[in-house]
C-alpha cells in the first residue's frame, strides 16, 4: 500500500542567474517523500542539495516543475517545516530558554505564557539544555548550539524537519552524541524528516531512504531503502549489513564526487 | 581592585611626570610650558570664581543636540544603507565625499545660511555625528547575518515581527557604538563650532585665552574636553555592557 506523499517534488528544475547566462544547478528532480520517512540526501558539495532543501523551505522557487508539501505548491517558509541549519542560526541576544520560547510569541503560533514555559522546560530537557535554561548562546558549545537549534525548531511543531549539514560542524563523538539525541526525539514525535549530509555513514545510521544524487546540474542518481528498524542504536554500525549498505553508497558517492571535480577543472581550464 | 586602580593611575602620571620634566629641563622656554600644578590652580580658579561651570554647560549642551540630531538622522539613513546594499552602492562615495570635508571648512557656509547663533554652532555638530554615526550604523548592519531572519521565517515570523523581533535586537549595539563614536566626534569638532561667534563654551574659553596668550587656560579647557569626552565614553560603554551582556565581544 502506498502511503500518501507529504513531500514532493515534481519535475523540478531551478536555474540561478550566471555571467553567461542560466546556470542549470537542479535538472528535473522527481521524488517523494512519505509520512514520518526519514530521508538523507548525499552528493557531492555545490552540486544542488542545499538549493533543493532552499525550494522545501520555501527560500527558493523551481524555475519550472513543482514542489509540493501536503499536495499544496510552497510558497514561502512557514512553522510546518522546521529548518536546521548548518551554522546554527540561534539568537545571540536570547537566552536557551528565550531562544526555545520565540516562535511561540510568534502571531503565527502564540502560546500562553505558562504553556511556553511547559515547552521549553520539556524541550530543553529532551536536547539536555536544563541546565542553560538562562545562560546566552555565546557561552554554549557548537553541539549545544545545535541542540538548541532543534529545541526551537521542535517547539512550534513542525510536521517536517529539514535539515541542512546540521552537524557537519561538530567533531566526532559530538556528532554521533547528536545523531542519537535526534533518533531519540523522533521516536518521541514522529515528524517527516528531510537530512543533507555528506556523511555516508549518518545517512545509512539515520534514514530510512537514501537519495543519491549526480553531479552538478544535480538529478537522482540513486535511490536505496535502507531496512533497519527503528529504534536504532549504534551498535549497528557493527553490523555486516550495515557496512555493505555503507560501501555501496559511498562508491556511488565517490562517482560523483569524481564526476564533479572533472566539471569544475574542465571549466576552469 | 587596588592593583587595577594603580594600573589605571599609572600612564596618567607618566604624563604628568613627563610634563614636569619637560617643563624643567630647560629645553623649552619657560613661558610656553605652564606647569601642572599652576594649571590645577587655575582650573580651580575658574571652577569656582569664574566661568567655567558655565562654559561646561554650554559646550555640553550644544555636543547633546548636534550629537542628538545626528544620531536620530544616521540611525535610519544608516541602517536603509546597510539593509540594501544596492542603495549602498551609489550613496557610499556620496557619504566619503562629506564625511571628509573638515567641519571647519563648512563654518563660512554655516554662517551664510544658518547666522551666527546657537543654531549655528549645533549644526556644526550635527553634521560631523551624522556622518561619523552613519557610517558606523551602516558597516555595523552590513555585517548582520541573514540566517536570523531565515531562521525567524522559518518559524512563522511576519515582516513585522522579524523587524521588531529580530532586527531590533540586532540593530541596538551599532546604535550604541555609533552613538559612542559620534559623541567622540562631536567633543573634537566642538572648538570648530564654537569659532562661530561664541561667547561661552570651552572653545571660547580657549580661543579667547590664545588671544590673550594664557598658555593656563588653554590647557584647562583642553583637559576639561577630554575628560568630560572621556566620562560620556566611559558612560556608554557601561549602558552597552548592560544592554547587549549577549555579545561575544565587549567594546
Ligand atoms: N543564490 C545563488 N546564486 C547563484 N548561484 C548559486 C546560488 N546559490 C547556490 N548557487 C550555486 O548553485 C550550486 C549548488 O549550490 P548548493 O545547493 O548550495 O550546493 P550543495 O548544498 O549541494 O553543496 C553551487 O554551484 C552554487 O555556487
Ligand atoms: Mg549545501
Amino acid at each position: 500500500m502506498k502511503r500518501p506523499a507529504r513531500i514532493c517534488f515534481e519535475n523540478v528544475a531551478l536555474e540561478f542567474p550566471g555571467k553567461d547566462g542560466p546556470v542549470k544547478v537542479v535538472d528535473n528532480v522527481s521524488y517523494e517523500i512519505g509520512n514520518g520517512e526519514f530521508v538523507s540526501i548525499i552528493g557531492p558539495s555545490g552540486c544542488g542539495k542545499t538549493t533543493m532543501m532552499n525550494m522545501v523551505a520555501g527560500f527558493l522557487q523551481p524555475t519550472s516543475g513543482r514542489v509540493l508539501v501536503d499536495g499544496e505548491p510552497v510558497k514561502g517558509p512557514g512553522p510546518d517545516r522546521g529548518v536546521i541549519f548548518q551554522e546554527y542560526g540561534v539568537f545571540p541576544w536570547l537566552t536557551v530558554r528565550e531562544n526555545i520560547a520565540f516562535g511561540l510569541t510568534l502571531s503565527a503560533n502564540r502560546k500562553a505564557k505558562a504553556t511556553r514555559d511547559e515547552i521549553c522546560n520539556r524541550y530543553m530537557k529532551l536536547m539536555g539544555l536544563g541546565d542553560f535554561a538562562d545562560a546566552y548562546p555565546k557561552m554554549l558549545s557548537g553541539g549545544m548550539r545545535q541542540r538548541l537549534a532543534i529545541a526551537r525548531a521542535y517547539a512550534v511543531k513542525p510536521q517536517f524537519l529539514l535539515m541542512d549539514e546540521p552537524f557537519g560542524a561538530l567533531d566526532a563523538q559530538t556528532r554521533a552524541h547528536m545523531q542519537d539525541l535526534l533518533l531519540q526525539a523522533l521516536q518521541t514525535e514522529g515528524k517527516t524528516v528531510m537530512l543533507i549530509t555528506h556523511s555516508v555513514e549518518e545517512a545509512v545510521y539515520m534514514s530510512s531512504r537514501i537519495v543519491v544524487m549526480t553531479a552538478r546540474p544535480t538529478r537522482i542518481r540513486e535511490i536505496i531503502e535502507v531496512p533497519f528498524p527503528y529504534p536504532r542504536d549504534p551498535s549497528l554500525h557493527e553490523d555486516p549489513l550495515f557496512g555493505q549498505l555503507r560501501s555501496r553508497v559511498r562508491s556511488l558517492v565517490m562517482r560523483e564526487y569524481a564526476a564533479q571535480a572533472r566539471q569544475t577543472h574542465e571549466t576552469t581550464d | 581592585m587596588l592593583k587595577r586602580a594603580a594600573l589605571i593611575l599609572v600612564p596618567w602620571l607618566a604624563i604628568v611626570g613627563l610634563w614636569y620634566a619637560i617643563a624643567y629641563s630647560g629645553f623649552v622656554n619657560e613661558a610656553l610650558i605652564p606647569k601642572p600644578h599652576a594649571v590645577a590652580t587655575r582650573f580651580w580658579e575658574l571652577l569656582t570664581q569664574a566661568r567655567l561651570p558655565l562654559d561646561i554647560w554650554m559646550s555640553t549642551q550644544r555636543v547633546f543636540l548636534g550629537v542628538a540630531a545626528g544620531i536620530t538622522l544616521a540611525v535610519p539613513v544608516g541602517f536603509v544603507l546597510g539593509w540594501y546594499r544596492q542603495i549602498r552602492t551609489f550613496i557610499d562615495p556620496l557619504i566619503n565625499f562629506f564625511r571628509a570635508l573638515p567641519p571647519i571648512a563648512l563654518i563660512p557656509l554655516v554662517v551664510v545660511y544658518f547666522g551666527i547663533g546657537e543654531f549655528a554652532k549645533v549644526v556644526i555638530l550635527f553634521y560631523a555625528s551624522f556622518f561619523a554615526g552613519v557610517i558606523v550604523m551602516y558597516e555595523g548592519i552590513a555585517q548582520i547575518s541573514p540566517i536570523y531572519v531565515r531562521v525567524a521565517k522559518t518559524l512563522g515570523a511576519s515582516d513585522w515581527e522579524i523587524f521588531r523581533k529580530v532586527i531590533i535586537p540586532l540593530t541596538v549595539p551599532h546604535m550604541l557604538t555609533a552613538l559612542r563614536v559620534a559623541l567622540g566626534v562631536a567633543w573634537a569638532t566642538l572648538v570648530a563650532s564654537e569659532l562661530i561667534a561664541a561667547q561661552q563654551g570651552l572653545g571660547a574659553l580657549i580661543q579667547n585665552a590664545s588671544s590673550f596668550f594664557q598658555l593656563d587656560i588653554i590647557y584647562v579647557g583642553i583637559i576639561c574636553i577630554g575628560f568630560i569626552a572621556l566620562a560620556m565614553d566611559l558612560a556608554i560603554r557601561a549602558v552597552t555592557r548592560r544592554l547587549v551582556s549577549w555579545q561575544d565581544r565587549i567594546a
